[in-house]
């Protein structure tokens, strides 16, 4: 008994160096290369503009309470629409997954010591910070109300609110994202472990790579679509304002050669995270490991060529709206092949339904209706009734949110005893994972309805007959804002009275698991070679099960 | 009569033009198509996790590598799936945007944030359209400042407005009513405001309201008049041995030759950019001497040109409504001297129903100044 207690204190004894502990001043921190502080600085940043979004979030719930434009007056209400877009989606969706959970996993499951570009890496947080800061002084002085889409002519010669201070915010902190991808795809080839092959990294480094494809591909076409309105906004040469000689459908195609595929920068990680889930938790090889690693890359080719279905109205040519609607019909398939390889995981799994595991299979039921939708929305003839509605609204809020933010909270839970080495209150976290799931579709699904009767999005006003439906969408939105609080208080919590992860709580087989938590600031004490498949939950992948079963009964004991 | 309160909550707006019923057969059949495809993975989510719960800690469930048929199934069952998706759309689509030929005309022009309308006799409106029913009506749209979007719920229809050019849009009433305008693409301060209703009217009471509420011309004798009197052009384009512009006459719907030896379909887009923006396409045998109009005339009298130069190829857009158009031309005796950007509110004695447009400053007297001078 005395030889398995201290077997057991060994196994859960903190190392005396890890990378948290490795430094206390603001310095150490400010100018670090690790890129597990980098990534931890990330979270505390893109927690605090998801935070300021969800509140513009609540003001816009508020105020479509009651028909009439009775709390905000509408020129706030533009501005608080435009700036929940602007921060969400910029400085929250796009970064969460690739620059947080990324950052500081994508080394660690690949057998590295940190990314191939350290001193990179913490510029493009910097940049990230600079533009950040920019488009937070802007929303401090007046903010902008153009929609986060920038439409021309009114982005160019309407407007007098701040877009230039914002447009500036974004072009920098797109650098930002150009650099990750480019980090991560130079990591990827050139810093794998030994023994790490292609067909044996986790999925999410695959979703890692094909997102970091579409953000050098795509991201420099968002930066000179900004930089082109600048010069039109403040030299007035004719690009995109008819009145001085330009195309204001220009723009659009512009704007959505970016904009389309970074839904999928958006997306992706999310997929990536949720095939972690679904195969560790159930522990179970994932199905088709193959087929779920090709249709990312099959989704960051096609998503280049569907951006014509945002313009279905908008005076295209008839005929290309065709191509694009039959193209957007295609890229529906991969994402398909994904949830049937996800639900197949699941057969003769030993399925475990802790927090993580809820916010993957929360994740299933809503990027099930998000795809869905989706097809309803490439169906050209129907689109033309549901673009610019509340269908829309609701279609990629249940992507994006229902997509991306539920994998990115369930991500967080995954890994969260690796990153700070402790655990957090189980019970808690499965009533916050319920409460979201509920309060998510409470909030969204009555929008689907409210955008086949006809409401128009971005609307201030509305006609009353739409008012129950909003009143049930507002409701739904306090219970989804109390289960995106509660993860807030109780993983705070952990970080201070939580019990010791121990390096692999879950007994499962990536390298994340097997470096001691938090990881020391080198990642592993020494170069691991691989030896096993991707996937693989038995003893022969190394794991220790006996020893984890006999701790076990010793602690319940 | 706006959205059918049987239920207490509404599920579908109502369904009054020719092509709603096939919107919402689509909509029916990806509902359907979406029902299919979520039961069996919402059915193996749930028996797989009651089935399949972890009973033993750390177990190690046999290996399983996939299966190529089953991929191959469930990658070409959802492609024909979406194959028959993309061509229902395509047919309802070319339903909407394939212009008829014998519609009636009304001309559209957005502004932040009020919607200024005119029908081919020469009516104003401001925010509210008067339609008949079980008749084609085909809008030409165009805006002063920024995008907008003209979108009626009821008739499962929308169309960007653009600045710069012309968008079409067209509709068939099937059932009377008052049915909600909305505009779709943010446009600025007062968007949810820039709205109003379609009226649809039996026929006979579309003429009595027809007929109660003519002031000024036609869009083709504004034209004309603009064409002769306020604007010169005829000084250059009336025909004649010493003419410098290209004649104009039987121009319309036919091919033109340019400089340069390219041709081009004379069609509205075509005419409109000839006065704005004159050097762009000149015509085969002429100098680039014509100055541009850009800035001098109004997106509503640019319309009215358009439809004039039609009119000179007896095109549609001669056709009036009404046997009253003309007859109340003179009788509001104020044709030739009208400014032909003047907008009247709508006035009360309309016959059906007068809503006022939900916008509350929308309808004002444009201030522009009169060219009836020149």
């Amino acid at each position: 008994m005395q030889n398995v207690e201290a077997l057991d204190a060994a196994y859960n004894e903190r190392p005396a160096k890890n990378y948290l502990n490795n430094g206390y001043t603001i310095k150490s921190w400010l100018l670090t290369k690790d890129h597990k502080r980098i990534a931890i600085m990330y979270l505390i940043s893109v927690s605090a503009f998801f935070f300021m979004g969800g509140l513009y979030a609540a003001a816009i719930r508020l105020e479509l309470l009651t028909p009439a434009s009775d709390l905000l007056e509408s020129g706030t209400y533009n501005k608080v629409f435009t700036q929940h877009g602007i921060l969400m989606i910029f400085f929250f969706l796009i970064p969460s997954i690739p620059a947080v959970l990324g950052n500081f996993l994508l080394p660690i499951m690949i057998g590295a010591k940190d990314l191939a570009l350290p001193r990179v890496n913490l510029l493009s947080l910097y940049l990230y910070w600079i533009g950040g800061g920019l488009t937070l002084y802007a929303l401090m002085q007046g903010g902008v109300d153009t929609g986060w889409t920038f439409y021309v002519p009114y982005s160019t010669s309407f407007s007098n609110t701040f877009v230039m201070a914002v447009g500036l915010g974004i072009f920098i902190n797109g650098f930002s994202s150009i650099l990750t991808g480019l980090n991560f795809i130079v990591t990827i080839h050139t810093m794998r472990a030994p023994g790490m092959t292609w067909f044996r990294l986790p999925l999410f480094i695959w979703a890692m790579y094909a997102v970091s494809l579409v953000m050098i591909l795509g991201t420099p076409v968002i930066a000179i679509t900004v930089l082109l309105l600048a010069i039109e906004r403040l030299a007035r040469v004719g690009i995109f304002d008819p009145a001085i000689g330009g195309d204001p459908i220009l723009f659009q195609h512009l704007f959505w050669f970016y904009s389309h595929p970074a839904v999928y920068i958006m997306v992706l990680p999310g997929m990536g995270v949720v095939s972690e889930l679904i195969s560790n938790f159930s522990r179970k090889k994932i199905f088709g490991y193959e087929f779920i690693a090709f249709s990312s890359i099959a989704i960051a080719v096609f998503g280049f060529l569907v951006w014509g279905h945002h313009m279905f109205v908008s005076g295209q040519s008839i005929y290309a709206g065709l191509v694009f609607s039959f193209l957007s019909m295609v890229v529906a398939i991969p994402s398909a092949i994904k949830m049937f390889n996800w639900s197949a995981t699941l057969y003769k799994g030993s399925i475990l339904f802790n927090t993580p595991m809820l916010y993957g299979l929360g994740f299933m039921g809503l990027f099930l209706i998000g795809g869905l939708t989706g097809l309803f929305l490439g169906a050209i003839g129907l689109t033309v009734h549901l673009t610019d509605t509340y269908f829309v609204v609701a279609h990629f809020h249940y992507v994006m949110v229902g997509g991306q933010m539920i994998a990115y909270l369930g991500g967080i839970h995954y890994w969260w005893p690796k990153m700070t080495g402790k655990m957090y209150s189980e019970f808690w976290g499965k009533v916050a994972a319920m409460l979201t799931f509920v309060g998510f579709n409470l909030t969204f699904f009555p929008q689907f309805i409210l955008g086949y009767l006809g409401m128009p999005r971005r609307y201030a006003a509305y006609p009353p007959e739409f008012q129950v439906l909003n009143i049930f969408s507002t409701a739904g939105a306090t219970v989804l804002g109390v289960g995106l609080l509660m993860p807030a208080v109780y993983l705070t919590y952990s970080l201070f009275k939580g019990k010791d992860a121990g390096p692999n709580p879950w007994m499962l087989p990536g390298l994340e698991w097997r470096t001691s938590s938090p990881p020391p600031t080198e990642n592993f004490e020494s170069t691991p070679v691989v030896t096993w498949e991707a996937y693989e939950f038995g003893e022969e992948s190394g794991l220790d099960l006996d020893g984890a079963r006999r701790r076990e009964r010793v602690t319940t004991v | 009569m706006i959205m059918q309160t049987n239920s207490w909550v509404p599920l579908f707006p109502d369904q009054a033009s020719t092509f709603a019923w096939q919107v919402d057969a689509l909509y029916a059949y990806l509902i359907l198509v979406s029902v299919i495809f979520s039961i069996p993975i919402i059915a193996a989510i749930f028996f797989f996790g009651v089935r399949y719960h972890e009973r033993e800690k750390y177990a190690t469930p046999d290996e399983m590598h996939g299966s190529i048929v089953l991929e191959t199934v469930w990658s070409i069952i959802p492609f024909i799936v979406s194959i028959t998706i993309f061509l229902g759309g395509a047919i309802v689509y070319f339903n909407q945007y394939r212009m008829p030929d014998d519609a009636m005309e009304v001309y559209v022009v957005g502004k932040q944030w009020m919607w200024k309308i005119q029908h081919e006799t020469g009516q104003r409106e401001i925010n509210e359209l008067h339609i008949p029913v079980g008749r084609r009506v085909k809008l030409t749209m165009t805006t002063e400042d920024t995008l907008h979007d003209f979108f009626i719920p009821a008739f499962r229809t929308k169309m960007d407005v653009v600045p710069g050019r012309y968008t079409y849009m067209w509709f068939e009433a099937t059932k009377p009513g008052k049915y909600n305008l909305f505009c779709a693409e943010y446009c600025g301060l007062n968007h949810s405001g820039m709205g109003g209703y379609i009226y649809v009217m039996e026929q006979r009471d579309f003429d009595n309201w027809l007929s109660g509420n003519v002031s000024g011309q036609t869009p083709v004798e504004q034209g004309k008049d603009l064409f002769e009197n306020k604007l010169g052009c005829a000084s250059c384009h009336a025909g004649g041995p010493q003419q410098r512009g290209a004649k104009l006459e039987g121009i319309y719907g036919h091919e033109v030759k340019l400089v340069g030896g390219s041709t081009v379909t004379a069609d509205d887009a075509y005419i409109r950019n000839s006065i704005v923006n004159p050097s762009a396409q000149v015509v085969e045998g002429f100098q680039p001497i014509m100055p541009t109009f850009k800035g001098q005339v109004t997106e509503e009298q640019l319309v009215s040109l358009v439809a004039y130069i039609k009119s000179l190829s007896g095109a549609a857009g001669t056709t009036t409504g009404g046997s009253s158009g003309t007859a109340a031309n003179t009788s509001a005796g104020t044709g030739a001297v009208q400014s032909a950007n003047t907008m009247t509110p709508p006035k009360a004695d309309r016959g059906a129903v007068n809503a006022q447009g939900s916008n509350p400053n929308a309808p004002k007297t444009t201030g522009e100044p009169s060219n009836s001078n020149r």
